[in-house]
């Protein structure tokens, strides 16, 4: 079943067209990326889809119900977390704070929430930042703060966005393995992502989009060999062959 | 933590029993008016320092309140007390008004939008004649000829507004407002809904503000619009509270409020008579460059930078 | 309808002295960001100095514009140079700690004024104070007229000095994005300390203009920094042309205000003005909502 559908999403500022009439659906379960150059539109799809940014025309269809022009907080409710590409960290807060914070989603004591809290700690292997201002983890471990927030929401689907960026390659395997345990959690994975090793990696499908628009979708294989993806991505040159 | 807990206790008995002691109505007044500002510090701190939103027009609900016990006695004929009781809930009213205007606006906007509003009221006193009596302001019986129910009450009120703000912090309502001062778009994204709760913050830092208001109507049986509403006795002295104590800290606007009223009182009173005359008269000025003093040295105040303030006058001693 | 004309010419010459002092105010919260309440007491000193010069030294208000508009360029210089730009760096829980610095500024030079000068009206009286001439029905009160003509000429000046030379350049640079200034060879710090300067010397020379129409006390800077904000807000933010515009807008909303509502609620046409166009307003707006 389709957990998510993106159904001819067009996003425009003023007289710019973000997003032009892009589609696809995401299964249950399933690890779906969106990849793209920069400035294609990748992360105002994200925006769109929790309503960060209205939309201008096109529908967000979330297990089966519409959830276009909903408030941000009541699509976090129904069950779709977000990361964002700049992190944002709560800076002031420690980060057992943070993550209290988001799990107040679901929970309303503190007690209940602080044990959401460690669980996602234990998960996301920040346990021993606990004590830690937000502010004073390097950029890895803010993305994974980043991302350990939008998990303590019980999230059924994660938009994952550019969480890779800036991470050297161990913590890009921790990410790597990170992502992989949230698709083992029955958590179905939106991720937008720029690095080529970890969406061909861990996708089962991807999409790919420039300008706005469609260019391809399919399994990591075929979307690599796509002329179209190929020529987006490296140039002309390339496409030929 | 046992220490705090002595310390705390001693410092509950010492108030308990300060006016059975000190029976010098002007030091029970300062006591009273410093209570007072506990008060409306500690509510300004609730919506600026742990919500992050920072009001310039305090004033709007502490002159709200003082007017609606005031209108009480002089349109409705009933006791100002019971305009006590209600001056929370009519400043509360006005804040869902105040809100729906300035919280969309951000940062320095808000403030200045709530600076506005402050000056609005002041004038619309001022003016509305029918109903506030205008600049001749109004003035009632007092209650009681002696000082020492208004200080257990003012107490009472103090020690009520700590505590509440103190357990609401721990609360989920307390993570969500810090949260929104952090990042109210991150906040958003996780769930919290930004609305509700500036609203909520800011009703309740309303609500506490005009019951000190109309306490102070209570207790002082005299208000004008230029003293309630007033944009620098009222609202910038609420912020200065708030920074001289510690923003964003349980107890820095209580210590605030005592800092603040003393050395207004200092000042006012040329060091209580010892010093000359004109120190007196400049104490407005003094006000003025107590602000500049404040943010350029103290901008996390007294009790968020006391480790600073310790190595500092710990230095100065070991130099002497 | 001679009342309703003679009400907007008011409101127009009363409006184009107000622009003066919301282009100031413009040009400072433009590039530098910075909430000024200040501005009205900065001209409250101008126009105490020219009280003192023309009280003392019997020197036509005019002529002391050449006299107050340098002296608070230095002024304002000061200010910036010493207690804003330090804050700029500071780092604490409140970021409106620079707005309550110009809140503390302004009390202080209130103060100051009231400790030199007592809380008395002081006017200064010219010989064409009183003066007027007439087109028609319609009065023209001539101190607001020669005030009229010198504020289209300081504007006029202004706008050739932002647009022709290098310092205006720089100044509008740094207020389209002070880092990608900076790294172009933009003394920021400096433009911020010039443009506070300016600012401030562009009140002064409203202040300047307008003693001889308006009582002169220690509080009269209030309701001045107020009636800048709203030129501000209602021509967009940092948009010296709109200033222009939110001058005459409120110059002739307050004359309509005072004709056909009463004295009393004048001071409030500014506040509500400002309210309803932080509220509905959404041209310069929007970017008060996204901080």
């Amino acid at each position: 079943m389709a957990i998510l559908e993106v159904k001819n999403l067009t996003k425009s500022f003023g007289g710019l067209k973000a997003v032009n009439n892009v589609s696809f659906r995401v299964e249950e379960g399933e690890i779906f990326g969106l990849i793209g150059p920069n400035g294609s539109g990748k992360t105002t799809i994200f925006n769109c889809i929790n309503n960060y940014f209205p939309i201008t025309a096109g529908d967000i269809v979330f297990k089966g119900r519409t959830i276009k022009g909903l408030k941000t907080y009541k699509v976090c409710h129904l069950g779709i977390g977000r990361t964002f590409q700049v992190v944002k960290p709560l800076s002031r807060m420690t980060v057992l704070e943070n993550i209290t914070a988001s799990a107040f989603c679901r929970v309303n004591s503190i007690r209940e929430a602080q044990d959401e809290a460690f669980q996602v700690l234990e998960f996301c292997g920040l346990l021993k930042e606990r004590g830690k201002l937000a502010r004073s983890l390097p950029i890895g471990g803010r993305k994974r703060l980043e991302i350990a927030r939008a998990l303590a929401t019980k999230p059924e689907l994660l938009l994952l966005d550019e969480t890779a960026a800036g991470l050297n390659p161990t913590e890009l395997d921790d990410a790597i393995e990170l992502i992989k345990g949230i698709r083992d959690k029955g958590i179905t994975v939106l991720i937008v992502e720029h690095i080529m090793k970890v969406i061909m990696t861990i996708s089962d499908r991807i999409h790919a989009i420039n300008f706005g628009q469609t260019i391809a979708e399919g399994t990591p294989h075929e979307v690599a060999n796509n002329p179209a993806v190929i020529e987006a991505y490296l140039g002309e040159g390339y496409a030929q062959g | 933590m046992r220490k705090r807990s002595i310390a705390f206790i001693i410092l509950g008995v010492i108030f308990l029993l300060f006016p059975l002691v000190i029976h010098s109505g002007y030091y029970q007044h300062l006591v009273i008016i410093a209570l007072m500002w506990v008060v409306i510090g500690s509510s300004w701190n609730l919506l600026a320092g742990y919500t992050g939103l920072v009001s310039f027009g305090h004033a709007i609900f502490f002159g709200t309140g003082a007017y609606t016990a005031g209108v009480f006695v002089t349109k409705l004929g009933i006791s100002a007390w019971w305009g006590m009781m209600f001056g929370g809930i009519v400043s509360m009213v006005i804040g869902l008004a105040v809100g729906w205007i300035c919280l969309r606006l951000r940062g320095p906007y808000f403030a200045l939008a709530t600076l506005a509003g402050g000056e609005i009221f002041r004038l619309i006193a001022i003016n509305w004649e029918g109903l506030t009596e205008g600049m001749v302001g109004i003035l009632i019986i007092q209650t009681f000829r002696s000082k020492i129910p208004y200080y257990y009450i003012a107490l009472a009120l103090a020690f009520l507004c700590v505590y509440v703000i103190y357990s609401l912090m721990k609360t989920k309502w307390g993570y969500y407002f810090l949260s929104i001062r952090e990042d109210q778009d991150a906040a958003e994204s996780l769930g919290i809904n930004t609305t509700l709760y500036r609203n909520v913050s800011l009703l309740i830092s309303a609500f506490f503000t005009g019951m000190a208001g109309a306490f102070y109507m209570n207790y002082m049986a005299f208000i004008d619009p230029e003293v309630v509403y007033s944009l620098h006795y009222i609202s910038i002295m609420a912020i200065l509270v708030g920074i001289v104590g510690g923003v964003a800290t349980i107890f820095g606007p209580a210590v605030g409020a005592f800092v603040m009223v003393g050395v207004q009182e200092i000042f006012r009173s040329a060091f209580f008579g010892v010093a000359p005359k004109w120190i007196s008269q400049a104490h407005a000025l003094v006000f003025g460059l107590l602000v500049i003093f404040v943010i350029v040295f103290l901008a996390n105040g007294i009790v968020g930078d006391w480790s600073k303030i310790k190595r500092t006058v710990f230095r100065i001693r070991e130099s002497a | 309808m001679v009342v309703f004309l003679q009400t907007i010419v008011a409101g127009v010459l009363i409006g184009g002295i107000y622009s003066l002092i919301g282009i100031g105010m413009s040009l400072i919260m433009g590039v530098m960001g910075i909430i000024n309440l200040a501005h009205g007491q900065l001209m409250m000193v101008a126009m105490y100095i020219t009280f003192v010069l023309s009280h003392y030294m019997s020197i036509d208000p005019y002529l002391s514009l050449l006299v107050t508009m340098p002296a608070l360029f230095l002024l304002g210089c000061f200010l910036q140079k010493f207690l804003l730009n330090p804050l700029m760096k500071k780092e604490s829980v409140l970021p409106e700690n620079q707005v309550l610095m110009t809140v503390g500024i302004a009390m202080v030079l209130a103060e100051i004024a009231r400790f030199i000068f007592s809380s008395d009206y002081k006017t200064v009286k010219t010989s064409y104070s009183s003066s007027a001439f007439f087109l028609g029905n319609i009065s023209f009160n001539v101190p607001m007229c020669i005030a009229f003509v010198f504020s289209i000429a300081f504007t006029l000046v202004l706008f050739w000095f932002l647009l022709r030379t290098d310092m205006g350049r720089s100044i509008r640079a740094t207020a389209q994005d002070k880092d990608a200034a900076t790294l172009m060879g933009v003394n920021s710090s400096r433009i911020t300390i010039i443009t506070f300067g300016l600012g401030s010397s562009l009140t002064a020379a409203a202040g300047s203009l307008l003693i001889p129409i308006f009582y002169l006390f220690p509080d009269i800077g209030g309701p001045f920094t107020l009636k800048a904000f709203v030129i501000t807000i209602l021509g967009g933010l940092g948009s010296t042309v709109g200033a222009i515009f939110g001058g005459l807008v409120l110059g002739i909303a307050e004359s309509l205000g005072a004709t056909y509502i009463g004295m009393g609620y004048k001071e409030m046409v500014g506040f509500v003005i400002f309210l309803l166009v932080l509220v509905f307003l959404p041209g310069g707006l929007k970017r008060l909502t996204k901080v």
